[in-house]
């Protein structure tokens, strides 16, 4: 790694400004925990399924990535349950397992000070669940029957606030809603107010869950998924040819993040370090990727000039490509015009081709699969890349996890809205 | 009548609430004995007006404090 020029920090201050993962938790169409998932995604396994009778008939689309593992949410009563959206209920799922990893659990363990850890939990989409059945009770039975709970439990950053309150998390509680970019925006902007020094540690991630008709209704008309309805399992194939539009997944994903000072002080295992993070805007077009790919970029080179690393110093790309046409050739450009001759050795995957894409909580679980990436010398492979497009050269890894020690991780997230988020990740030792 | 009345509000309060049958004795108070908040006794009062098929107006609602005060209630709406 090449020092950021001119950044001579002492030793005190720059331990205090390193930020570090010290907790991993998600639930996603592949298992509820980041072992279960990330062990699946190792495998080759793909968690995208044919939908069940529930839905309906008449959706062009049939097919998704669902959540269906027994849900762990830690201690929950019985009326509390009863009302939280699905995508309340999968944060609170992920936040237990990140925060039990990280030794922050409820009474466990160490004095800290609880008005010093924050939460921000996005989403893309919010309790799009809750809205709906309360339209059709609405509908059918009047105004009188809507739920009271039903504002509280709609709004987007309604996971985080109950994160927080189940937790004791006394911190700033935000939540980032920037479409599918909503996880790494997370991850990235905590990163920033721990080093400002606004917190001592942050709950991050995304959560979504919006596996509904109404929704798939709409990105189907968008012609933005993938038609493949009969074989579930080849339909998410990022940089493949015969790529059709993208899967619709749910899931949650939450890291602790720490200033190392911190962690250090607590004795708790540094999982990896959050070296750099970058965002821009296309402010191009309302859905459609920048063919000029500057968006992308632009992200990419200010997360490296924010670690203070060159392009060289990449090792490996969790890539967004969602298996769309348009989107995953903008991509691949881009990582082309960031990486330049580098490109040839910088192996690159999208873990979309067996999660599919969790739309808000996408950046989140990629991070954590980069931490994976990181700690365990595997990187994950791309499902279904069996025709890569020859229009992109890149050193994919396809359809089989590689055996590789990679010491730093830049993982891409892009978003409707001309969203771009690029976070970059390195090994703890 | 009044026994499969109160079976049916206790029914009502144990999922409404989350708490056991022990717990729901007459002079139980849903907010201080029962652990409800405003937005609980609103729900529980539009479970009992959809149980019962009856309007509950909001100027009732506050006869509605207690278990054995709710079946009260409910018994006079029912016979009138």
């Amino acid at each position: 790694m090449q020092a950021r020029a001119g950044a001579q920090r002492d030793e005190a201050d720059s331990d205090a400004c390193e930020i570090v993962v010290t907790g991993l938790g998600c639930v996603s169409p592949l298992g509820t925990s980041a072992e279960a998932t990330w062990a699946a995604i190792v495998a080759g396994r793909c968690g995208i399924t044919a939908l069940p009778d529930e839905f309906d008939a008449r959706l062009s689309v049939r097919i998704a990535g669902r959540v269906t593992g027994e849900l762990n949410p830690g201690t929950v009563e019985h009326k509390e349950l009863r009302r939280l959206d699905r995508a309340i209920l999968l944060a609170l799922c992920a936040a237990r397992e990140a925060l039990e990893d990280a030794q922050l659990a409820g009474a466990v363990g160490h004095a800290v000070d609880r008005d010093r850890i924050g939460v921000a939990i996005g989403s893309g989409i919010g309790g799009i669940h809750t809205i709906i059945q309360n339209d059709r009770v609405y509908m059918e039975r009047g105004p009188s029957r809507v739920s009271p709970f039903f504002i509280p439990m709609t709004l987007a950053n309604m996971a985080a606030g109950i994160v927080a309150i189940h937790h004791g998390l006394r911190g700033p509680n935000l939540c980032h809603v920037t479409a599918c970019a909503s996880g790494a925006h997370a991850i990235g902007e905590s990163m920033r107010l721990l080093r400002a020094g606004a917190a001592d540690a942050m709950v991050v991630g995304a959560t979504e869950a919006a596996v509904v008709d109404l929704v798939i209704a709409g990105f189907a008309n968008m012609q933005a998924l993938s038609k493949r309805n009969d074989a579930p399992e080849r339909a998410s194939r990022p940089f493949d040819l015969d790529r059709d539009g993208f899967v619709l997944s749910e899931g949650a994903a939450v890291l602790v993040l720490e200033r190392a000072d911190h962690a250090r002080a607590r004795g708790v295992k540094v999982r990896a370090k959050l070296l750099g993070y970058g965002a821009s805007s296309d402010a191009a077009h309302m859905v459609a990727p920048d063919a000029s790919s500057g968006g992308a970029l632009r992200c990419m080179r200010a997360a490296l000039a924010d670690a203070g690393l060159a392009p060289t110093d990449v090792d490996y790309v969790n890539a967004h490509a969602t298996s769309t046409p348009a989107g995953d050739a903008v991509e691949a450009q881009a990582l082309r015009e960031a990486f330049g001759a580098h490109t040839d050795r910088l192996a690159v995957s999208s873990t979309k081709g067996a999660t599919g894409h969790l739309l808000g909580a996408a950046g989140a679980l990629e991070a954590l699969l980069s931490v994976r990436t990181l700690e365990t010398g595997m990187l994950p492979p791309t499902l279904n890349l069996d025709r890569p497009d020859p229009s992109f050269s890149l050193d994919h890894v396809a359809n089989k996890a590689r055996s590789a020690r990679a010491r730093v991780v830049l993982s891409n997230s892009f978003g409707f809205g001309g969203v771009n988020a690029a976070l970059i990740f390195g090994s703890a030792d | 009548m009044n026994a499969g009345l109160a079976k049916r509000v206790e029914a009502i309060i144990v999922e409404q609430l989350g708490v056991t049958p022990e717990e729901v004795v007459p002079e139980a108070s849903f907010i201080d004995d029962l652990g409800a908040d405003s937005l609980d006794i609103v729900e529980l009062v539009m479970a009992m007006e959809e149980e019962f098929d009856i309007e509950i107006p909001d100027e009732h609602a506050d006869r509605l404090q207690t278990i054995g005060s709710a079946v009260e209630y409910l018994k006079e709406r029912l016979e009138a």
